[in-house]
């Protein structure tokens, strides 16, 4: 088999991605016009699998809700909202999710389904009061599942009595879903086709990590921020399907091509920042917040919100088929263990990362839409500092609200931050750490201290 | 001679410093930025020239700081007021490891190395709470001149808790203050402390490592340098100049990139911590 040209194979990623994702959302008008069921679920321990399971048409309203803000028609959503009575302070995915259900699920690339079952876990803790939304605005029911907290510090792993307990604790509540689901859909549990399903997710997984992995390399080949978040779209839309895991396939083929050829995410323009996103991108103004890091030559080789939002692909962890529900179960602990310690201990996960993909700096992107995933933010970026050698940056704007995006103050802090790179560079450059740029010949005049 | 010059372009006022080639600062200017930005940068730049007796012509390299930073349209390069401010305080007080400053519309807290290096930095957000602009609400709810309101508050006794964190609700603050009878010295010392509580949240975000060096407009308040002062629990570093401390930190960088030592004006050289990103 020849390979394919190189025209056919840069850019296929993005376009693909972008093509199958407005078909997921033509998929999701047809659910709507047909009337067919919707399952509600989140990207952290969607258990899309399951669902798939029973044929019901899997919609993530904090997709949605984020492509209001990518379309820049959110401020409609979530004024429509706040007219119902929302606090501004609400986070602003929940707000557009409302008034999109307000609006009959009109969305601007689509007709959301209203859902028909609502299944989330507690990884963060505003799914369960935002499924209670739907509860009472559809009367549908809604299922919680419980997951336990790790308890003890990332690599630090569970074992004995306790994982074992847990691990039950999971599967037992799986199984009450698997009964609530049939009684939902009228159908029965199949789980030859839930093993068929996790095949495919497990085959998905492989690529997401390699693709994950592929950035460690310089230059790095995409920009986990701009094309990581359509990537983001695609295993989450698609997770479990046999063009979700023909997609990522492609995907790796393109990347180990871009890989072997040099080509960076900005073409033939040398890499010069690797830089780590931390947090949820600003997608009011998407684009925009993108091209202030890569105008200055900036590539963000790697992103928290591909671990976190990735539902659990980024571990190295394989659905086992000889035991589909308990082996779900397990994937299901793990992955939301992984989302909530990437916010308790991120500093470490930074840490590793930072060594890992050579970074220079690390941009903290807290959003007042999210304190869970904000909070601790601060934090890490002290002890990043304190650890590594690296700049850090830290800019606050919001992933819905344009309001609090203030893009002067914004760019004033990216520029300093660039600046700031490129001095570190010259002095590392010329090997005169602890000095910057040349002062010697300059002389300060009139200085007197009070 | 070569000359360079640094335009620092503020929310209040304009500054613009020009420096001889052993960056001994030659002239200086400040002016009221006002609505026409263009035309504040130009007529700073133009009085600092006259100040330092020069001519356009030698002056080879100009930098444009501060928000305005892109509309000193004569200008050949431009950075942030943060690394300018930074180079300004490492050059001026070379022991400084922290960088305050001050301005109308914000704070800003710099960890430095020695040279100017910038660490870290930290600015107030989407709000002017702990600012100049802070100070401009009380004076004009005081009805007093800006320049008063240090000497004033120094007189103050028992400040006053001013716990609003609203630039625009300080206002009506001040005035509740006043209504309840409290001496104007005592409100205006509350004022000052309030910011100084602001900013020295900030530099804490940052890390506070000696020596200190105070810069930007609100550095010609006394009070607030005394304020400053007790909280860090050290003498800042403050000198006349801190005013024009972004301004001269421009300069300086400026003077490294002046294309030929005749001082003549070329276009810009490639140097990518100077000139604004191609896009």
């Amino acid at each position: 088999m020849t390979k394919p040209v190189a025209e056919e194979l840069i850019g296929r990623g993005q376009a693909d991605g972008k093509r199958l994702f407005n078909e997921w959302f033509s998929g999701l008008t047809s659910s709507a016009d047909e009337g067919n069921q919707a399952a509600y679920v989140f990207v952290m321990g969607s258990l899309v699998e399951l669902l798939r399971t029973f044929d019901l048409q899997v919609v993530f309203p904090e997709i949605n809700s984020l492509q209001t803000a990518v379309r820049k028609v959110s401020d409609e959503y979530l004024s429509l909202a706040e007219d119902h009575g929302f606090s501004p302070d609400v986070c602003g995915y929940v707000k557009a999710d409302y008034a999109l259900q307000l609006r009959g699920g009109e969305h601007p690339m689509g007709t959301i389904p209203p859902p028909a079952v609502a299944v989330y876990t507690n990884a963060c803790n505003t799914y369960i009061k935002w499924a209670e939304i739907w509860e009472r605005m559809y009367g549908i029911p809604i299922f919680t599942l419980d997951v336990p907290g790790s308890r003890c510090a990332p690599g630090v792993a569970l074992s004995g009595t306790d994982l074992e307990s847990d691990l039950k604790y999971v599967e037992y509540q799986l199984r009450e879903l698997i009964e609530l689901l049939e009684e939902v859909t009228g159908r029965t549990f199949d789980i030859d086709r839930l093993r068929g399903v996790l095949d495919v997710t497990n085959q998905m997984g492989r690529s997401w990590r390699r693709l994950l992995e592929i950035n460690r390399e310089t230059p790095a080949v995409y920009d986990s921020m701009m094309e990581g978040t359509i990537f983001l779209g695609v295993v989450n839309a698609l997770r479990g399907t046999p063009e979700g895991a023909m997609y990522f396939a492609n995907l790796v083929e393109e990347m180990e091509y871009k890989l072997e050829h040099g080509i960076t995410p900005h073409g033939n323009e040398p890499e010069k920042h690797r830089l780590i996103f931390v947090g949820v991108p600003c997608y009011p103004i998407f684009r925009r917040f993108y091209h202030l890091f890569s105008d200055w030559g900036g590539t963000f080789v790697g992103s928290t919100y591909l671990w976190f939002a990735s539902g659990g692909l980024n571990l190295d962890f394989e659905y086992d088929l000889n035991r589909p529900v308990e082996s779900l179960a397990e994937g299901l602990m793990l992955g939301v263990r992984s989302a909530v310690d990437s916010m308790l201990f991120q500093d470490r996960a930074l840490i590793e990362t930072i060594d890992a993909y050579g970074a220079d700096g690390v941009v903290y992107h807290p959003i007042k839409s999210c304190r869970t995933v904000s909070t601790g933010l601060a934090d890490s970026r002290r002890v990043v500092l304190e650890e590594r050698d690296v700049l850090c940056l830290y800019i606050e704007s919001d992933m819905m609200d344009k309001r609090v995006v203030s893009e002067a103050q914004m760019k004033n802090r990216i520029d300093a931050f660039f600046e700031g790179l490129d001095s570190r560079k010259i002095r590392l450059g010329a090997g005169t750490r602890g000095v910057g740029l040349s002062t010697a010949d300059v002389a300060p005049s009139g200085a007197a201290s009070s | 001679m070569p000359y360079a010059a640094g335009v620092d372009v503020g929310s209040t006022q304009t500054k613009a410093v020009v420096v001889d080639d052993a960056g001994a600062i030659a002239g200086r200017a400040l002016i009221d930025t006002g609505a026409n930005v263009v035309r504040a940068a130009e007529k700073a730049f133009s009085l600092a020239l006259d100040d330092a007796g020069l001519e356009e012509y030698e002056v080879g390299f100009v930098i444009g700081t501060g928000y305005g930073r892109y509309k000193v349209e004569f200008g050949d390069a431009q950075m942030t007021e943060i690394v300018c401010h930074a180079r300004g305080a490492a050059v001026m007080f070379p022991g400084t490891q922290t960088v305050l400053d001050m301005g109308g519309q914000d704070t800003k807290a710099i960890r430095i190395r020695p040279g100017g290096d910038v660490i870290d930095f930290c600015m107030n957000d989407k709000c002017a709470a702990g600012t100049g602009r802070f100070l401009q609400s009380a004076a004009a709810a005081l009805d007093l001149e800006l320049a008063d309101l240090g000497p004033t508050a120094l007189r103050g006794q028992r400040p006053v808790s001013i716990s609003t964190t609203c630039t625009v609700f300080a206002e009506s603050e001040v005035l509740s203050w006043l209504a309840r009878g409290k001496r104007i010295e005592d409100i205006l010392l509350g004022v000052h402390r309030s910011i100084g509580s602001r900013s020295f949240g900030l530099l804490r975000r940052v890390g506070i490592e000696n020596e200190v060096t105070f810069t930007g407009g609100v550095t010609r308040n006394e009070a607030m340098v005394e304020v400053m002062n007790d909280l860090l629990g050290t003498e800042l570093n403050v000198s006349e100049e801190s005013h024009y401390m972004g301004a001269l930190g421009a300069a300086l960088f400026a003077l490294e990139r002046v294309p030929h030592r005749d001082g003549s004006r070329e276009p810009a050289p490639t140097h990518a911590a100077a000139t604004e990103p191609a896009s």
